[in-house]
């Protein structure tokens, strides 16, 4: 067997100063998964303490902390590091490339994301989390010490995220593979590419918002102050020409998960190609032009609100290609259902339906009804654990034996996979019509006898489900790394580069960049009767980037900077700062040449490509 | 590198592209700027909405004085031009000649940081601060912003310079000064819409 990339001994520093994409797409997975597990627990809570009306199970500001924790941690601390995690894995990959554009920046977008992650979370053993929902509004969030840690944490991992989107964007457009033209990218890479460009437009908005709310909270800015001639609406557009194309970045990629593997376990070239990757990009686009419908209750007047309204609804269209060509993908297949195919198949339906109320909720007039219920809780967990949660696992269990070289436990999966089922339309289903019925989201509690009491009871037993389910999931993972079958190259028979080089693969990926002659460049070769790839280059030297442990320190300096100014201490922020200029100034001034992986490991590695 | 064709000066004829890791730099810090302008964009309609709250305090056209804003731009978009002497200098391999221009950028955005400071000092005497009004804050934040990327830009530049005091151009280091002249030039960009936005639309009310 080759040497893969996880072959070196573990070592705790080689982690640290990884700028290996496919380890840092690990560690995304990793801190991912385990914030996935907090937001998944607070989310428990939440639905313990609605179990019954009237509980005093949490009083009402802990929940406030929880309510307003699980939404900010499941949003940028699971969905988005577990998205870019397979982003990190895998484009690279797809593209026939040996890493990254920016190993270093890869690195450095990492540690951002963790230490803001952490602050964040740190803000529950300090005094109190954040308070104020996850949209933070102003002015209600000015009076919480809670929203600094928000601020603060947001705005460090935000950075980081900027500047991944950038390094993925640079990559796609600067080193695929010869023969890989835009159109013959893979649609999980084609996803990328819109989902970085949304972070780019996105964040940047929610990185002024926040600068926003911090110089109120800590500068004493008159922004938000009314009397002074502040204006708090202002806050809300911001936010959501954020908070919109938000959503869109994170469930794009999940559609570029969903048609990689049901074009895979369908054997099937995806159907409406071109249809598809069009799609993307117009939802990409329509994104940014409906912020305004999460304010309709605000007063804009019918004007606004009709606009936003059909603009919204437009989105329905693209989206809806989507769907049918997934189908016709699989009409006509050979569909397997493996866990990741049943992962995938169920996406389709628990994703329509969280579609339609989307567009429900489109239609200003009828809006004004479900403002504010239940009713728009129940649609964005349909949109975003029946698409996005539903994605990441069929991506998992598609991906992992090319990652680890491990296939996980498809018996395990698959009961993890109708626990998740039931759980979820058990949980979400009956909320449509709590909200329908008039519950209000966010209230700590409810008087009993208002016809709420048992549709909350089935909602909290579904959560227990879905707790099941991830549980079952962690054994699996755990298992699979004790004892778990080892991976062949090709298990799906894939159509994708990734498909084309060992499992798991060698550091430098491509011992020789291939050439790609087709869409499902691999399919094709296979197709041709071929054994491997076509290449564009013979063996020779290997040139890699070093490791360095510069970005974490350089993170952490934001992070020390970040606590300096939620406890207004000039020293914290000018400590802060200092390392994280210090650490430019070294990553400046030292030229970083990379280094050349020799020829020798590419003799072992040459043989085994014939292996499938 | 032998399939580039070389100038006579011994240097290919754009030196920041000659190399992949160049090429992604150049790709990469585009986009670094169009995701910086949303952010820029965001602060001035920051600015917009509140540019006429000034909460009983002093207002633009009260406060902004052509003189001296006049200056400030000449100074910038004078430092944009010797920027682009310098990167004219660093494709014809002329190193001493590319380190007098940008030496003369980093003069000239630092005395325009000179002038901002002053101009500030200038305002809260006058009872314009950043908590004064939403309008102080907003002003603030935005021109604020520019400032500190201002001076970014001359501790990078001046960074680069010192760093290579002695060094030839070669290409790997001709992306690094190529990409700091992008972000000077975007960073006077931003200031031509402060000049309009912030300054002359203030002026005249």
């Amino acid at each position: 067997m080759a040497t893969s990339y996880l072959d070196k001994k573990f070592s705790l520093w080689d982690w640290l100063t990884t700028v290996d994409h496919k380890k840092i797409g690990t560690l995304y997975f990793f801190a991912g998964i385990f914030y996935f597990a907090v937001g998944g627990l607070e989310a428990l809570l939440i639905r313990i303490q609605l179990m019954y009306p009237m509980n005093d199970f949490l009083d009402g500001e802990t929940f406030n902390q929880v309510m307003t924790m699980h939404g900010t941690t499941m949003l940028f601390f699971a969905a988005t590091p577990l998205l870019f995690a397979f982003m990190n894995w895998v484009v690279p990959l797809q593209i026939g490339a040996r890493d990254v554009a920016f190993p270093f920046l890869n690195s450095l977008g990492f540690w951002m994301f963790f230490f803001g992650a952490l602050l964040t979370n740190s803000s529950f053993f300090l005094g109190g989390a954040p308070q104020a929902g996850w949209t933070s509004y102003a002015p209600l969030a000015l009076d919480y010490k809670g929203t600094d840690f928000f601020v603060l944490g947001l705005q460090i991992s935000g950075a980081g995220t900027i500047m991944s989107a950038i390094n993925f964007l640079t990559t796609i457009f600067t080193m695929r593979a010869p023969g890989m033209t835009l159109l013959r990218m893979p649609l999980f890479t084609w996803s990328t590419v819109v989902a970085s460009a949304l972070i780019m437009f996105a964040f940047t908005p929610l990185t002024g918002a926040l600068f926003l709310l911090m110089f109120e909270r800590m500068f004493d800015a008159k922004f938000f102050d009314v009397a002074a001639g502040g204006n708090v609406v202002l806050y809300e557009h911001i936010f959501w020409i954020f908070g919109h194309p938000e959503v869109y970045l994170l469930v794009l990629p999940a559609f570029g998960i969903i048609s990689d593997v049901i074009a895979a376990i369908s054997r099937k070239r995806l159907f409406g190609y071109h249809s598809m990757v069009f799609a993307t990009v117009l939802i990409g686009f329509i994104g940014f032009m409906v912020w305004a419908h999460h304010m309709f209750a605000v007063g804009m007047g019918p004007t606004v609100n009709s606009v936003f309204g059909i603009a919204t609804m437009l989105v329905g269209v693209p989206t809806g290609i989507k769907v049918f060509n997934w189908i016709f993908t699989m009409i006509g297949g050979k569909v397997q259902f493996n866990t990741a195919g049943l992962f995938a198949v169920s996406f389709i339906p628990s994703f329509v339906i969280g579609g339609i109320t989307g567009v429900m909720l489109a239609s200003s007039a009828a809006d004004f009804q479900f403002h504010d219920t239940y009713f728009v809780i129940a649609h964005f967990h349909y949109v975003i654990v029946g698409g996005i949660v539903q994605a990441i696992f069929a991506g998992m269990f598609y991906w992992w034996p090319k990652i680890f070289g491990k296939m996980l436990n498809e018996t395990l999966g698959k009961w993890m996979f109708w626990l998740f089922l039931i759980g979820f339309n058990l949980t979400f289903y009956i909320q449509h019509y709590l909200g329908l019925w008039g519950m209000p989201r966010r209230v700590f509690t409810y008087l009993p006898n208002q016809g709420w009491d048992t549709a909350n009871f089935v909602s909290s037993v579904g959560a227990f489900f879905m707790t099941a389910a991830v549980i079952l999931l962690v054994i699996n993972v755990i298992v699979t790394f004790a004892r778990g079958e080892k991976a062949v190259q090709d298990p799906w028979y894939g159509r994708t580069l990734e498909w084309s080089i060992p499992s798991p693969p060698p550091e430098y990926n491509f011992a020789r960049t291939p050439i790609v002659r087709s869409n499902d460049p691999w399919w094709y070769e296979k197709m041709q009767g071929k054994k491997e790839m076509q290449y564009a280059e013979p063996l020779a030297e290997i040139h890699m980037p070093n490791p360095s442990i510069i970005p974490m320190i350089m993170a952490f300096g934001t992070f020390i900077a970040g606590y300096g100014f939620i406890y207004s201490s000039w020293f914290g922020v000018f400590l802060g700062f200092g390392i994280t200029g210090v650490c430019m100034f070294i990553r400046s001034i030292k030229d970083d040449h990379g280094q050349h992986v020799h020829p020798e490991g590419l003799h072992v590695e040459k043989g085994v490509h014939h292996s499938a | 590198m032998s399939t580039l064709d070389f100038k006579a000066n011994g240097l290919p004829a754009h030196p920041e592209k000659a190399t992949q890791e160049g090429r992604a730099k150049l790709v990469g810090f585009w986009l670094y700027m169009s995701a910086e302008a949303v952010l820029f964009a965001t602060f001035f309609g920051t600015f917009m909405t509140f540019r006429n709250s000034v909460n009983g305090g002093p207002t633009g056209a009260e406060l902004f004085a052509i003189p001296m804003v006049f200056t400030a731009t000449a100074i910038l978009l004078v430092s944009s031009l010797t920027s682009v002497f310098a990167i004219m200098a660093m494709q014809r391999n002329l190193a001493s000649k590319m380190r007098f221009w940008f030496a003369v950028t980093v003069l000239l955005g630092a005395s325009f940081l000179g002038l901002e400071v002053y101009e500030f000092v200038e305002y809260v005497h006058e009872g314009h601060t950043f908590t004064s009004s939403p309008f102080g804050s907003s002003f603030y934040t935005l021109v604020g912003f520019h400032g500190a990327h201002v001076l970014f830009g001359v501790l990078w530049i001046s960074t680069l310079l010192l760093r290579n005091i002695n060094r030839p151009i070669d290409t790997y280091v001709a992306p690094k000064y190529y990409v700091a002249s992008l972000y000077w030039h975007f960073v006077d960009l931003v200031w031509v819409f402060i000049f309009t936005i912030v300054y002359l639309f203030g002026m005249v009310g």
